[in-house]
């Protein structure tokens, strides 16, 4: 049995006061889902309900589809919206993660805050042309929130995914359906080009820029095209070794996955 | 704390710690079909329904459950010998201890999914790891339950 301290489980009455709460102590936790919460906290002065405040909501508007930040995967998942986002890919990635069980509790939100760097779901958000909702910060995009910190004491409250016409291609490797990526690939073709993002590196999704523009240049993409891409990504994506995959086999398999889903998304 | 929730269409007040999870908190409401396995939202042994939905009890914090449902095998009672007799059937059942877990599942897919496929059946019961017999004549047996509209 493993032990979680906590000292007090709090409903706020506003989001205000949840704000309030969670920036006065560094213990102070927001609970999402709490599908992880066992794994990764053994002490909380203080968890912070949200779930009084309907962020639960998945809403397809004219231009977009707002995901609230409660939402579970398995909503995410079958949501007809998401479903309709370049072939699907943010429900193929989140219908990879775990089993259904543990999809209806956890939840997009906290998937994104935990930037966890075996996420399946973050590169699929950044081949998508996605913005995060903060409490206090507004409106960020997924690229800004990534690459800083001060959001980590913020309120999530949604994320928008701009509706787009499009293909897409999502690949997890992973020994079972219950294991973390070895390496994942996220690859959108849109009116805005073709977009790539690498993740469980073992580092957390990544953007291929260098070679997602050099895909947008070319005029033609034939397998010379797709080999020198190949290249590119190597060099800019940075790759390593722990428990899950070597260096060398997730460079092999980054390189497979880019050649397929390029061919993929631009059929 | 004090929760009120509704457990196998019952009206129930647990008296729990904040950081419970609602695996502790049903054992020691003597509901003993929800048993413990990995402890750590793997093996799927722990499965309840939430609100109709499988989850895993030990991973889920018992304050989160105020004012929803929750159903244990035994609020499924008819349903579970149904599926149990399928799988006693196919020689689907050994140990016997995610049985249970199992049960809830397939009768949540059952209420989610009209005529699943096999690999969308296979999909659903991912997160039901423990399973000692095997997976095959599970899945024969889970074919046959759903394909039974009495």
């Amino acid at each position: 049995m493993i032990d979680l301290e906590v000292l007090e489980y709090i409903k706020p009455k506003n989001l205000e006061e949840a704000y309030n709460l969670f920036i006065q102590d560094k213990k102070n936790y927001i609970i999402a889902g709490g599908a992880w919460l066992k794994l990764s906290t053994k002490k909380a002065n203080k968890l912070i309900s949200l779930d009084e405040f309907n962020l639960n909501e998945i809403k397809t508007t004219k231009d977009s589809i707002e995901i609230g930040a409660l939402a579970t995967l398995r909503e995410v998942e079958t949501n007809k919206g998401v479903l309709g986002l370049c072939d699907g890919i943010l429900s193929i990635a989140v219908s990879k993660i775990m089993g259904i069980n543990v999809r209806n509790i956890a939840t997009i939100g906290g998937s994104v805050m935990g930037k966890f760097a075996f996420s399946d779901i973050i590169p699929v958000l950044e081949v998508l042309d996605t913005t995060l909702v903060f409490f206090k910060h507004g409106e960020v995009t997924l690229d800004e929130f990534l690459s800083n910190s001060k959001f980590g004491k913020d309120l999530l409250l949604k994320i928008k995914i701009k509706k787009e016409t499009g293909k897409g291609f999502f690949k997890k490797v992973a020994i079972t359906p219950l294991d973390f990526s070895i390496i994942n690939l996220a690859c959108t073709n849109t009116e805005a080009g073709i977009r790539l993002s690498i993740g469980s590196t073992p580092y957390i999704g990544a953007k291929a820029t260098n070679t997602m523009k050099y895909l947008n240049e070319a005029k033609e993409i034939n397998d010379d095209i797709l080999e020198h891409s190949q290249r590119i990504m190597l060099e800019e994506i940075k790759f390593s070794t722990n428990l899950r995959g070597s260096k060398e086999y997730r460079e092999e398999l980054a390189q497979v996955y880019l050649k397929r889903a390029v061919k993929q998304v631009i059929k | 704390m004090k929760i009120n929730l509704i457990v196998n269409n019952q009206k129930k007040v647990f008296h729990c710690e904040p950081g419970d999870f609602l695996l502790d908190t049903l054992r020691h409401y003597n509901y003993l079909s929800v048993r413990r396995g990995c402890d750590t939202t793997n093996c799927g042994v722990c499965t309840v329904l939430f609100d109709g939905k499988p989850v895993p009890s030990c991973s889920l914090l018992t304050a989160k459950t105020e004012g929803h449902h929750i159903t244990t095998v035994e609020g499924i009672q008819d349903e579970a010998e149904k599926i149990a007799n399928y799988m006693g059937d196919e020689g689907a059942d050994q140990c016997g201890y995610c049985n249970p877990s199992l049960a809830l599942t397939v009768f949540a897919m059952k209420q989610e999914l009209t005529n699943p496929t096999k690999e969308d059946i296979k999909e659903y019961l991912v997160g039901n790891l423990c399973r000692c017999t095997g997976y095959i004549s599970q899945e024969r047996a889970v074919m046959k339950y759903l394909g039974d509209k009495s």
